[in-house]
């Protein structure tokens, strides 16, 4: 009896250390917390695979960079198909999280996702911010002011040439050409059509009736594919104007934009300040952080033209390894160091403030 | 007693026999099964799209009602670049065939043909970046200076588009793409061409020329059809090129230098895809589904007219 029991006790040990140390490949972050370690990020092993956002892309390779350094047994991948693409694959369980330009529609939000616990959902946490530059090309004119209202006016080819004295009253001192003027705009859907629409219908409603849309209303200009192209296709032709991200103006001539009485250009600075001063959509419950930038802004120290983008994940994973990856991984993207890494690669404009901490709240809030 | 005549037996399988008999059916089985695997998923994926509300469509809200209203430009654009590429492509490969073929000197045939060869390899997404950079701004002034001087004439009507991202341009990138498919098919056929009926027309007197119109052309002309409808078939699915060189729009329109073009099926899908979700990427499903069935078509009509010309002029 007493060598059984010795035995038994032995057996258990074993079992006990074999589902241990299972237990410790499996999940690290669980074991790190039990053992009372303090380096809990520095045990994370793993892949974590996210789609979505091109704009994203450049960022999300600085993030993986930077958390893989920290965490040498993690592999972040990240496939940018596209924000649409991204929110499918997260949702259908394809993808441990997706990088969004625009926050989880309403209609998704009520659906299922495969990842998350049952009952909850998916939360959107802005991660990329980034401005619009207004671009064109146009001999001579290496200054240029415009407003929301010209801007529909030219997009709508209501005004058709550069020497209209709509934009001839936005620039005073400048002489224009008498050039037809060519709109660029995205063939295919995007954030950016998305953010730019939208300030056209917000701040000159009554020029650019129609709401804002991923897929740029076609029948005026010339349409090209993704920012690459626009910036192509405006850069060879003459009295051409576009819209692209920021970070991908290259030589081309960018236009101010008028907010208040004064007129302001994209950069890093104005664009993280009318991040964080515009209000949050206040139908979004919990921490699900969804910014609605203030297209009206009279602040000549923001830009309305300015994209948020998201990365979107569950708030709370049924597999509890792979939901410690993510809010690893979000805390990172989120954190000062995450949103600098971002800016010295994609050129991104870093959160800051109030944004910032609601960002790593939500963040820190995944389970 | 040597001179007894075995009777006809049949030839004993051997294993070698069996083995290839079963891998060529297999082959043709698996083809076959592959094309049914793409029909029926293509046909699942597209039967929500046909109900699908006016607001499911890609386009701004509401623009197309129906799902055919959608598809109809789409299918229109398809065809018309792959027509007007084939336009273009189809004389200029009969030429290089029969230069390959009949004129050149051995040596240069030889390396002009692999040189065309080479065409063929060149993958789509350079032939668009090309598009974009080099040959639209090269053709801008022709396209220009045809809109100035016939502006009569109702398919060169500007304002022409200011990087040529015209339907133009683009049949014409499609036509160098199609060009070594046609060209190297014409050119084997054209060498098939029986030696006895060229020499024979040579010694009744006939020029070069002449030969050629009265043995090599007829002799190919099959071939040449069958060429040319590989050639379309490419023309029709090609996809990155398009999108990137083309400025679309779901429209019908003839014109051929404006900024508004109507799109292709597959140049839609690639551009439109990766940002629907829900009814929208059944509704692209559907428009595949359409290309699918268009290329059918023109496959099916193409091996009637093979067969017709075959059945009339055996050589």
């Amino acid at each position: 009896m007493k060598h059984l029991r010795a035995g038994l006790a032995i057996g258990t040990a074993l079992t006990a250390m074999i589902a241990l140390s299972s237990c410790a490949s499996n999940e690290p972050a669980a074991t790190s917390s039990n053992g009372g370690s303090s380096s809990g990020a520095a045990s994370l092993n793993g892949t974590l695979n996210g789609v979505g956002s091109s704009a994203q892309s450049n960022a999300q390779t600085a993030w993986a960079k930077g958390f893989q350094t920290a965490n040498s047994s993690v592999t972040v991948n990240y496939d940018p198909q596209g924000s649409g693409a991204g929110r499918t694959a997260f949702e259908g369980g394809g993808a441990d999280f997706a990088g969004s330009d625009s926050a989880l529609p309403a209609a998704e939000l009520s659906g299922d996702f495969k990842l998350c616990k049952a009952g909850t959902k998916g939360i959107d946490i802005p991660v990329y911010v980034s401005p619009i530059a207004i671009v064109y090309n146009l001999d001579g004119v290496k200054s240029l002011n415009l407003d929301a209202s010209v801007l529909a006016k030219i997009f709508t080819g209501k005004i058709k040439k550069w020497n209209d004295s709509a934009i001839a009253d936005l620039n005073k001192g400048t002489t224009l050409p008498s050039t037809a003027i060519t709109p660029v705009y995205r063939s295919d859907k995007s954030g950016t059509s998305a953010n730019f629409t939208d300030y056209m219908h917000q701040a000159a409603p009554s020029d650019w009736t129609a709401e804002a849309a991923d897929l740029f209303p076609t029948g005026i200009g010339s349409g090209a594919a993704k920012g690459s192209g626009i910036v192509a296709a405006v850069t060879g032709g003459k009295g051409t104007i576009g819209y692209v991200d920021d970070s991908s103006v290259g030589s081309l001539s960018v236009a101010k934009i008028k907010v208040g009485d004064s007129y302001v250009a994209p950069s890093a600075e104005v664009a993280s300040k009318s991040a964080e001063t515009s209000p949050l959509d206040t139908s979004r419950t919990g921490n699900d952080v969804v910014v609605k930038i203030n297209r009206t802004t009279t602040d000549s120290a923001e830009y309305p033209i300015t994209l948020v983008s998201y990365l979107i994940a569950c708030q709370q994973y049924q597999d509890s390894s792979r939901a410690n990856l993510v809010k690893a991984y979000a805390e990172y993207v989120t954190s000062t160091d995450g949103q600098q890494a971002a800016a010295d690669t994609a050129k991104s404009a870093p959160m800051t403030g109030t944004l910032l901490s609601k960002a790593q709240a939500a963040a820190a809030s995944i389970k | 007693m040597t001179a007894t005549i075995a009777p006809v037996v049949k030839a004993p399988k051997r294993a070698g026999d069996r083995i290839f008999s079963g891998a060529a059916l297999a082959g043709g089985l698996v083809i076959l099964l592959a094309l049914a695997a793409v029909a029926v998923f293509l046909v699942a994926e597209s039967l929500p799209a046909f109900g699908a509300k006016a607001t499911d469509i890609p386009g701004t809200a509401g623009q197309f009602p129906t799902f055919w209203a959608y598809v109809a430009p789409l299918a229109f654009g398809t065809v018309w670049a792959a027509v007007l590429a084939l336009v273009f492509a189809i004389p200029f490969s009969i030429a290089i065939a029969l230069f390959i073929s009949h004129y050149a000197p051995r040596r240069i045939a030889r390396g002009l043909g692999a040189i065309i060869d080479l065409l063929a390899a060149i993958p789509s997404v350079v032939y668009g970046a090309w598009g974009i950079f080099v040959f639209g701004p090269f053709v801008r002034p022709f396209w220009e200076f045809l809109a100035e001087t016939f502006p009569w004439f109702p398919l060169f009507s500007g304002p022409v588009d200011p990087n040529a991202r015209s339907i133009l341009t683009v049949a014409l990138v499609l036509a160098v793409m199609v060009i070594p498919i046609i060209t190297a098919l014409s050119r084997e056929i054209f060498l098939q061409t029986p030696r006895l009926n060229e020499e024979a027309a040579l010694a009744l007197g006939a020029t070069r020329w002449e030969m050629i119109r009265m043995t090599v052309l007829p002799f190919g002309r099959a071939g040449i059809v069958s060429a040319s409808m590989l050639g379309l078939g490419r023309a029709l699915g090609e996809t990155l090129a398009v999108a990137m060189v083309l400025s679309p729009n779901v429209i019908i329109s003839f014109f051929l230098l404006r900024s508004q073009n109507p799109t292709t099926v597959a140049a839609n899908i690639a551009l439109q895809f990766p940002e629907a979700f829900g009814t929208s990427v059944n509704v692209l499903m559907a428009t595949g589904l359409v290309l699918f069935v268009i290329t059918f078509a023109v496959n099916a009509a193409s091996r009637a007219v093979i067969g017709r010309r075959a059945a009339g002029k055996g050589i």
